[in-house]
């Protein structure tokens, strides 16, 4: 039997780094193959290849038996190749049915459009409203339609590039199922990904790429999470982390009965939430996206005001947004800059509102170092850091400011593996110098492992949990309220 | 267009001006030879009129330069907080107005006096011309591209009707108004027909480099006009009362501007008193790379090549408005360099001169 998609030792380099040295990559059809691996370890850039955008220097990628001959997304897309790109590139302003016509270039009347989606529609059980506006779609339907467009393109090979990169677990299970589907009628996809766990649970095979070179590659069940992880890490692995053990300190954090309404108007808010928060502790945050997560934390954070009920802060608090780039750093300030942005008044070198530089690169230049942030000086722009670098960079910046509290928002979102680790570190570390910690994550196996307790928050209403609850208790509660739990 | 992006090293800036200034020169001769003019003896009466002799340079170009200084200044300081003040023409009439007003009524205060309340008074009729716009964007989220745009008609209206009523001459013969008190008019610079109010205007142009470049505000207006949303999470800073002060002071600087232009140069009211600088002050600001010590280079050059053009009609026969052939040519051909230079790799941009 052909193989739906088959690189042989693939090289490619950009510039000076070699992102490919010989990789190999076979995808049977009917397969749903996860290529997992760091950021920056050659997994989109070998997808690339295959899908035609980028050129191998040596190796050759055959399609269904047939020799891909030269960089061309369109002769790929011939042979079948479709590729899901991370960024989603949809019209906003067209319906449903209008970008798939775009993009598989149908010519045909509107009411054709609508019935040829219908059917995509019922054989891969997409279920998605031809008539809906694509911006007015969430993120996880957005996504769909992404992969809807990609088939009526007739791909028969899917590479998906993180595809669950922006979703929460329930969300991207949901895809993944999906996936599923679609793979048992026959299609073959690839699906890029750094999350192990959705390797593991949802893939029939696995490929791990570390630094342009294939170090695993196998079936699911004959390996341990330990091992696919060494093998995207390498030998230096992180040992994962747990929560430190330290005594609750005094209160920090009093709310009762918080009430706040929902940012922009969409979903619960949150309702008539009381809790308390300790000196030392970490307390997740878990929840269905869009269940009032958001409102708790920004009301802890300062940034949305309570509609009613009480809430007390003893001590300053720092915050980590989820959105690194939109709303943590100024991507074209400088590193030193944006230290300052966040602490204003309370950096050493300013002084009677006067901005010391020569000071403020000083200082800067030695929390890099200290934080382990790989830049060269403190004049680098922020945007040019990693997603990971970044967050130690804003996660440092709000522990300097001395707070009793720690506000984070996701602070794990879109990292790799050894970034998201080094950032829970830091909260872990943290609470061992006493600050009280809470933290939402869309990965709940990171909040059972590095959490004291959660707050699980359904329709807005606040359930506390404690970690021994485990997995699946905590999805019932997130999923159906505190009810049916038991 | 976004403006946050407009900046690079001192240096490279320097030497894109001078290329882009040499190609709108290059394209005025290559006109002029084609429309069968004296090439030569036009760029002769250009440079004359412009930086030829003591007399051009202080008494003609750095006159003309006064109001580009401020209203470009105060530009920077408006664009750099994200906020775009397309209006400054119209509060530089209504400094105009104020000016002309209160320096009518001045005769027998000091002249140290009577100049400043002249000068505070244009501030605020600047400031308040615009306080419209802000608190139009501020409570309703009105552009303010739009309303400051639209006001400037509205001041230019306004003036008619002042040198036509209130304000008119004694004898109603003329549309402008009287002269304005001796004691308000500010004094030239020994040996010049230059007021010192270009002094002022430098000063100003410094300092507010200063503010932007070393202080904490000035700090946070950039990152508000950077980022509104980063400022405003990560930096707790009120944005909109920075884009709101910013928006104040620019309108302010142009009320100043229109104030000298009255006490300094006409010390008298009439239409038309300003051939513009509202609208060259935000090319002098964007070319300068809203940085406003090099507005100080980039005002000047833009007066020298107004008042050459004067001379060129004058003494060739050509129609001074060519120079604002010239003047478009340099604008396009910076955002052109800097549309170039964004293409690149963050990093490689931060490094290297946008003209290779």
């Amino acid at each position: 039997m052909t193989l739906a998609l088959h690189l042989a030792d693939i090289h490619k380099s950009f510039g000076s780094t070699q992102a490919l040295r010989g990789a190999d990559f076979s995808l049977r059809a009917g397969e749903l193959h996860a290529l997992l691996g760091e950021n920056g370890a050659g997994k989109s850039t070998l997808m690339h290849i295959a899908a035609g955008l980028l050129r191998q220097e040596r190796g050759e990628v055959r399609i269904h038996g047939q020799l891909l001959s030269a960089a061309a997304p369109k002769e790929a897309m011939r042979l079948g190749v479709g590729m899901v790109h991370q960024h989603f590139t949809s019209v906003p302003a067209f319906t449903v049915a209008e970008n798939v016509a775009l993009t598989a270039r149908w010519q045909v009347s509107p009411q054709g459009m609508r019935r040829k989606v219908n059917e995509l529609n019922r054989r891969f059980e997409i279920d998605l409203d031809p008539d809906a506006i694509a911006g007015q779609l969430p993120l996880v339907l957005l996504q769909r339609l992404e992969i809807l467009k990609t088939l009526a393109t007739g791909a028969t090979v899917l590479l998906l590039d993180e595809p669950t990169g922006s979703l929460d677990e329930v969300e991207s299970h949901r895809l993944l199922g999906l996936m599923r589907k679609l793979v048992s009628q026959g299609s073959a996809a690839v699906l890029i990904t750094h999350k192990l766990d959705e390797a593991l649970r949802f893939a029939d095979s696995l490929t791990v790429l570390r630094q342009g070179e294939v170090t695993l590659t196998g079936k699911p069940a004959e390996f341990t999470p330990g091992l696919v992880a060494r093998a995207m890490l390498g030998a230096d692995l992180v040992s994962p982390l747990t929560r430190p053990v330290t005594t609750p300190g005094e209160p920090i954090v009093c709310a009762r009965d918080l009430t706040v309404d929902p940012v922009g108007g969409n979903g619960p808010g949150l309702r008539n939430a009381s809790f308390t928060i300790r000196a030392g502790e970490i307390v997740g945050v878990a929840s269905v996206q869009g269940n009032g997560e958001r409102e708790l934390l920004r009301s802890l954070a300062g940034l949305l005001g309570p509609t009613s009920g009480y809430l007390t802060i003893q001590g300053s608090s720092g915050f980590v947004p989820e959105d690194r780039t939109a709303e943590g750093v100024i991507s074209e300030f400088t590193l030193w800059e944006n230290l300052t942005l966040g602490m204003s008044r309370d950096a050493e070198w300013i002084r009677h509102g006067f901005i010391d530089r020569a000071q403020a690169r000083h200082a800067t230049n030695a929390i890099i170092r200290q934080q382990g942030i790989k830049a060269e000086n403190s004049d680098v722009p922020a945007g040019v850091l990693s997603g990971g670098n970044q967050q130690k960079l804003i996660i440092a910046r709000a522990l300097l400011m001395k707070p009793a509290l720690i506000i984070a928002e996701n602070p794990t979102r879109g990292l790799d593996v050894r970034a998201a680790l080094e950032a829970g570190e830091r909260l872990v570390l943290a609470a061992r110098d006493n600050v009280a910690v809470i933290f939402y994550s869309s990965d709940l196996d990171e909040l059972l492992g590095l959490c004291h307790r959660l707050l699980v928050l359904h329709r807005g209403r606040i359930h506390e949990a404690s970690v021994g609850a485990g997995r699946d208790g905590i999805g019932r509660i997130m999923l159906s309220g505190a009810a049916a739990t038991s | 267009m976004t403006l946050r992006s407009w900046r690079s090293g001192p240096v490279n800036s320097l030497i894109l001006v001078l290329l882009a200034s040499m190609s709108g020169l290059l394209v005025l001769a290559a006109g002029l030879i084609i429309f069968g003019y004296d090439a030569p003896a036009a760029f002769a009466a250009l440079w004359r009129g412009a930086f030829g002799s003591w007399y051009a340079l202080t008494s003609a170009t750095l006159v003309r330069a006064v109001p580009l200084l401020l209203i470009g200044g105060g530009l920077t300081l408006a664009f750099r907080a994200g906020a775009l003040n397309i209006g400054a023409e119209g509060q530089f009439y209504a400094g105009a107005i104020a000016a002309t007003w209160i320096g009518l009524h001045l005769h027998g205060v000091s002249p140290v006096l009577a100049v400043t309340l002249l000068l505070l008074s244009s501030a605020l009729a600047g400031a308040l011309w615009i306080a419209l716009p802000v608190l139009l964007r501020l409570r309703f989220g009105v552009l303010e591209v739009i309303s400051t745009l639209l006001l400037n008609f509205v001041a230019e209206a306004l003036v008619s009707l002042m040198v036509q009523g209130p304000l008119q001459e004694a004898r109603h013969a003329y549309p402008q108004s009287d002269p304005i008190a001796n004691e308000a008019r500010l004094r030239f610079l020994p040996g010049t027909r230059l007021h010192w109010g270009f002094l002022l205007a430098v000063f100003i142009c410094a300092a507010l480099s200063f503010l932007i470049a070393r202080t904490l505000w000035g700090f946070t207006l950039k990152a508000a006009g950077a980022n509104p949303r980063t400022a405003r999470i990560s930096g707790r800073i009120n944005v909109s009362r920075i884009i709101g002060i910013a928006l104040l002071v620019s309108g302010a600087l142009a009320g100043v501007a229109g104030g000298m232009e009255v006490g300094g140069v006409s010390y008298a009211l009439y239409q038309n008193l300003s051939p513009g600088y509202g609208f060259t002050g935000i090319a002098v600001a964007l070319l300068a790379r809203l940085e406003p010590l090099a507005v100080i280079g980039t005002a000047i050059l833009f007066a020298g090549l107004e008042t050459g053009a004067g001379a060129m009609q004058r003494e060739a026969g050509i129609p001074s408005i060519a120079v604002y052939v010239v003047e478009s040519i340099i604008i396009i051909i910076v955002l052109l360099a800097e549309v170039a230079g964004r293409r690149r790799p963050a990093g490689v941009q931060a490094s290297t001169s946008v003209l290779t």
